[in-house]
């Protein structure tokens, strides 16, 4: 019998949990799949509706695991096998390896070095990784990675010769015995090149909302210029699309709950940054619940940002780089052709357990959301369970972090 | 305190630029005295390199480490050695080597050794760093008795919830309800809308349930029509008041869940609907009521209500104006006394409670309202199936997450009609009551005469009109500073939404923010985790967050004390007490460890094992200062918040930013926890120019204590006061607001600051 809790997914969801039962006296392990712990919100530029950077807050988390011993951490690390019963589980976590020493490298120079070039799934496809990486500057662990898949000869020698890297690191698997497993697996954006009437991820200048934030941020591929991927330039005109996928039957059979919001914010950002730039965002519910009512008075009183009932038939590419954009007013009826220098898809979120299963069995609806699996021991925290912003994200991981102590309570 | 330090140069994190020999012949020469060892190692963050420092130790020939070499925010786990070895990290690679600059604008290449200034740098830093270290104690938790019992207020949904979390987690219960029986809101409904998947109907809410679990639970102890009067102590050692129907009692308890949730708003702000003036205008909540009882009727002459109009939009009883409110409009705490005299006595600010509830609360139930809407349209066509019909007029259905797919489920129900509308106007006609909507999606206006009509209840948490923990606390009965949160029980931290301005205290439900009882549920486990993580950290003598785990607190030297009252006024946190003259009272476990008590001390009172009043005015004493400004340059010394500032110094180095040779960054855990003597004594010893380096502050702050870095920038009225009567120029001292992803704006920030500096002239105090 083991009182020790198993976190599946290092997002903000899975760090809340992990710490909120550590800080009461649990032993607890998270076992993420990439190399960093922070998930979907290393990602973004700021938070709704304080427009605060993400990275202030998990500092503070990163500070948390590095001053409490009863959190252990594994990145680049998989569930494989769930073996035992509630109160003991024994977990077998497959580990990806790493090629880079534990300690905290400076190896800048030696990345810029090489001359490789892999797609970048942290920004999005919008620029080129080298092999050694490192997603942000706040990235905990701040260790580079390396993925050796592809190497070319010439960097494998440069890299050889760093007592930093260490090409021969291996796979391996390690055994966890735990009590109670929580699932923070999180989310994904949903896969655009399925949205065929909105250009289908084939339009130069109509981004995700996930690639504008990365766009939007310091660390981003254009240090935070938010311009056009096809020519550099600074949009003047810029249309949001909400519910990209979104409470769509055919795509997501729920609202994703954070792209309104995401939207306003992102106007935000573009009125900042151009003080001359328009604003209209196509909405067909606008949905800023409770203390979001307020944001949403403050990006209304912008008078170059519209907030339009409509509903977006087409995203086509125009002539120079412009979008051609089919819609039609809701409420006057009035369909229209009109032409942005860039649009925006509010992309929905979509479970990560949609498509990546887990390898032992829990009850999912047909989306992917997990629906329970608390009997055996098995909570579910964040955005596994429902769509949620950050905020409420927290408050469910706190929340299965209780329920997870309180099913090894005693064993 | 440390008699044997060791020192550990990380090679790695030198390089070439920095001379590893030079330096080790610096430590001997200048600390040789309290360091008892000097080494360094190829990559020091590995292995052996730990097993190098933990030889040293075991064998007795350190007792405290220095580690040389990169940030402190890295490479934490392996420099771990226990609770009892006192370990300092200077930062020579991220503050030193990597963002150096010559003076004239040019860096120093790669793989080649820095110039005279750069070493100089480093042994400030090492120096600084030194000063620290030796005087360091390592803290010993400050442990009293404490009772692991949850007080939980409210005996709601919520309330129900959280009590029987914390009853299973092995902990004593006591939950007061105010009326008398348990159950609240949910008591009056007759179904919730769907709280599991599917998600697409509406059911009983099961409240009978949870009311009879919590009755037949022994750890639970359920006090009916009795309310929380006083609530005084601190988290561990909490002592509640409570009047019941036996008069007043009092409870030993260690932490409290508030779910004291709702009431419904004022109905003033739906008489535009009719409310009040057609019968037929009825509330969300009198409409539920009705359908629990059974019949869905006209309350004007009792007939059915089968055609019943559910009003979502309120836009016409909107008032001019804003309807939020901003952070000056709150009940400022901590007013920090502008006086000009930084030692005289202030008067602690008592809060006082105010009352919250306004118009907003009507639109910040849109989300909860529009569910109910839907639950409550089904009612309708329920117990009329032949012909009930129900239209529900909204702005924008917010029904959001997978209760889109309780929507879908309404819109397919016949007899539901719903649109976008704005409602022009309600009135009384003969037969039944007519809404008049314009701007709908029918391509028309709309009138449609209706037997009943239904009006969205808005939402007033109870901390918006009363004092609901009655703190006895100096700092007053209340929380501060709700009304940015429009009187909920809230938190300004998207990341961590149960930090309260009181410790110990962890709201959740409705008087958290609007929310159906899904999410109530949720929450209820949260904030109970919370109250728990509190009671048992209060037992450790650690911190709880953003701290947690730390083992220092302030410590009062009340010898010196001159019962001038500005650490009880300044805390964020309200920890302290005080006696009738005035001298302060900690209470440990309220305490959060910012160091805003410190900053605030005019005489030097208060220190932590750690961070201490007398270390940091040393540390401030050991960096260098050219004689000459024109030959050497002046000297700027930064104080930087730990929680944003410095990781943003940290990543502008890395991200291959430069800054001046002239600067000197010392880390301090708040801006609150600066005290202005640190500055005189940077001052005095001519230093040209200090910067304040701290989050940004105002409504939407940042800061990790809530108020430090507005507190400093308060206080530096006095700051400027005290330079005058030195003779110099205010413009000496400056704060910056920076957010912890600016760190492209570092080296600007700086440059502009030298600039100004450079036009100021040399510190009138050099030389002296």
């Amino acid at each position: 019998m083991s009182q020790a809790i198993l976190v599946v997914g290092g997002g903000f969801s899975g760090i809340t949990a992990a710490l909120e039962a550590a800080e009461v006296g649990y032993d607890v392990y998270i076992v993420e799949k990439g190399p960093y712990l922070g998930g979907r919100v290393m990602q973004l530029n700021k938070y709704f509706p304080k427009l605060c950077p993400p990275s202030c807050g998990l500092e503070i988390q990163y500070q948390r695991i590095k001053n409490n011993p009863r959190v252990k951490f594994f990145t680049q690390a998989e569930v494989a096998k769930v073996a035992g019963g509630p109160g003991s589980y024994t977990v077998t976590v497959k580990l990806t390896p790493r090629h880079t020493a534990a300690a905290n490298a400076d190896l800048a120079a030696l990345a810029d070095s090489l001359t490789g070039q892999q797609h970048d799934c942290f920004n999005l496809g919008l620029a080129p990784r080298k092999p050694l990486y490192m997603d942000a500057p706040f990235a905990f662990p701040n260790r580079y990675v390396l993925d050796a898949t592809g190497l070319s000869e010439e960097d494998g020698k440069k890299l050889a010769k760093s007592p930093f890297i260490n090409l021969n690191d291996a796979p391996k698997n390690i055994e966890l015995e735990v009590g109670a497993i929580i699932i923070a697996t999180g989310w994904k954006p949903y896969d655009v090149t399925r949205l065929t009437n909105l250009g289908a991820g084939s339009v130069p200048n109509c981004v995700s909302n996930m690639q504008l934030e990365r766009l939007a941020s310091p660390n981003g591929p254009t240090g935070g210029a938010i311009t056009r991927p096809s020519d550099g330039k600074a949009p003047k005109k810029v249309c949001f699309v909400q519910c990209a996928g979104s409470r769509d039957q055919n795509h997501l059979n729920f609202c994703s709950y954070i792209c309104c919001m995401a939207s306003l914010k992102q106007a935000l950002y573009l009125r900042e940054q151009y003080p001359d730039c328009e604003c209209t965002v196509y909405y067909i519910d606008m949905r800023t619940p409770e203390r979001y009512d307020k944001f949403l008075r403050k990006v209304r009183a912008d008078e170059k940002i519209n907030l339009v009932k409509g509903k977006v038939a087409g995203v086509a590419a125009g002539p120079n780089g412009v979008v051609i954009v089919e819609v039609e007013d809701a409420v006057s009826g009035i369909k229209k052709k009109l032409a942005y220098d860039m649009v925006v898809l509010a992309t929905g979120m979509q479970p990560s357990l949609a498509e990546a299963k887990l390898p032992f069995d829990v009850p999912m609806d047909e989306d992917g959301f997990v629906i329970g699996g608390e009997e055996r021991g098995i909570f579910v925290a964040g955005c596994a369970k429902k769509p949620l912003d950050v905020m409420k994200s927290a408050q469910s991981a706190t929340g299965a972090a209780m329920k997870a102590i309180n099913s090894v309570k005693g064993r | 305190m440390p008699e044997k330090i060791g020192v550990y140069f990380d090679k790695s994190c030198l390089g070439a630029a920095l001379d590893v020999e030079a330096l080790t012949g610096f430590v001997e020469k200048k600390w040789g005295g309290v360091v008892a060892k000097v080494e360094s190692h190829a990559i020091l963050a590995s292995d052996s390199g730990r097993a190098l420092i933990q030889k040293d130790l075991d064998g007795g020939e350190i007792d405290a480490v220095l580690v040389c070499g990169a940030s402190p925010r890295y490479d934490a786990e392996f420099y771990n050695f226990g609770p009892n070895v006192l370990v300092e990290r200077c930062n020579l690679r991220e503050h030193c080597i990597l963002p150096y600059m010559n003076p004239d604008g040019s860096y120093v290449p790669a793989g080649e050794e820095g110039p005279a200034m750069m070493l100089q740098m480093a042994q400030d830093y090492i120096s600084m760093s030194m000063v620290k270290l030796k005087q360091m104690k390592v803290p010993q938790p400050e442990l009293f008795e404490t009772t692991k019992t949850i007080l939980v207020l409210g005996g709601g949904w919520t309330g129900l919830h959280a009590a029987l979390n914390g009853a299973a987690a092995g902990y004593e219960v006591v939950l007061l309800e105010r009326t008398d029986k348990l159950g609240g809101a949910a008591l009056n409904m007759l179904k919730t809308v769907p709280l599991k998947y599917p998600h697409t109907q509406a059911h009983p809410t099961g409240i009978e349930e949870k009311i009879a679990a919590v009755e037949a639970n022994a750890k639970i102890a359920v006090k009916l029509k009795s309310e929380l009067t006083k609530l005084s102590g601190m988290p561990g050692a909490f002592e509640a008041t409570i009047k019941g129907p036996g008069g007043e009692t009092t409870v030993k308890v260690g932490s409290v869940v508030l779910a004291t949730g709702w009431v419904a708003q004022d109905t003033k702000y739906v008489e535009c609907l009719g409310y009040g003036k057609i019968k037929d205008v009825v509330t969300t909540g009198e409409f539920e009521k009705m359908a629990k009882a059974g019949a869905i009727t006209r309350p004007s002459n009792g007939a059915p209500a089968k055609k019943v109009a559910f009003i979502l939009n309120p836009k016409k009883c909107e008032p001019e104006g804003p309807i939020y409110k901003t952070l000056a409009e709150c009940n400022l705490s901590a007013e920090v006394a502008a006086d000009g005299d930084p030692k005289a006595e202030v008067e602690v600010t008592e809060i006082k409670q105010q009352q919250w509830e306004g118009y907003q609360h009507l639109p910040m139930a849109t989300a909860v309202n529009s569910l109910v809407a839907l639950k409550q349209a089904g009612y309708v066509t329920e117990q009329y199936p032949a012909d009930g019909i129900a239209y529900i007029f909204y702005d924008s259905m917010i029904v959001q997450g997978v209760h889109e797919r309780y929507y879908k489920a309404a819109q397919d129900i016949p007899g539901v009609m719903m649109t976008k509308a704005e409602i022009a106007d309600v009135v009384a006609e003969d037969g039944g009551v007519v809404v008049k909507a314009t701007n709908t999606l029918l391509g028309h206006d709309l009138e449609v005469l209706v037997d009943l009509v239904v009006v969205p209840t808005g939402m007033v948490p109870t901390t918006a009109k009363e004092p609901v923990l009655h703190f006895d606390y100096r700092q007053g009965p209340t929380f501060p500073d709700l009304a940015l949160f429009e009187g909920f029980c809230d938190s300004n931290y998207i990341c961590f939404p149960y930090e309260t301005r009181r410790t110990g205290v962890y709201a959740a439900g409705a008087v958290r923010q609007p929310m159906m009882l899904d999410a109530a549920e949720e929450d209820a486990a949260g904030a109970t985790l919370k109250a728990i993580q509190a009671m048992e950290s209060a037992n450790r003598g650690v911190a709880v967050h953003p701290r947690a785990g730390d083992m220092s607190y302030p410590v009062f030297n009340f010898v010196r004390c001159t019962q001038c009252k500005r650490c009880t006024e300044e805390c964020p946190f309200g920890a302290l007490d005080d006696d009738e003259k005035g001298t302060p009272k900690p209470n440990f476990s309220r305490c959060r460890r910012c160091g805003t008590c410190m900053g605030a001390c005019p005489e030097r009172v208060i220190s932590f094992d750690t961070y201490g009043i007398g270390m940091m005015s040393d540390m401030v004493k050991q960096y260098t200062i050219p004689d000459d400004i024109n030959n050497g340059g002046p000297r700027v010394l930064i104080m930087a918040c730990e929680n944003d500032a410095y990781p943003a110094l940290d990543m502008a180095a890395r991200r291959g930013l430069h800054w001046s040779p002239y600067v000197r960054i010392m880390p301090v855990r708040c801006l609150g926890s600066v005290n202005a003597i640190w500055i005189k004594d940077a001052m005095s010893r001519g230093t040209d120019g200090v910067v304040l380096l701290g989050c940004k502050y105002g409504d939407d702050y940042q800061c990790h204590f809530v108020k430090g870095s507005e507190i400093c920038n308060r206080r530096k009225e006095n700051i400027a006061e005290t330079l005058k009567q030195l003779g110099i120029e205010p413009e000496r001292v400056e704060q910056y607001e920076i957010a912890i992803d600016e760190y492209d704006k570092v080296p600007g920030l700086i440059e502009d600051f030298l600039k100004l500096v450079m036009k100021l002239g040399p510190n009138p105090f050099k030389g002296y």
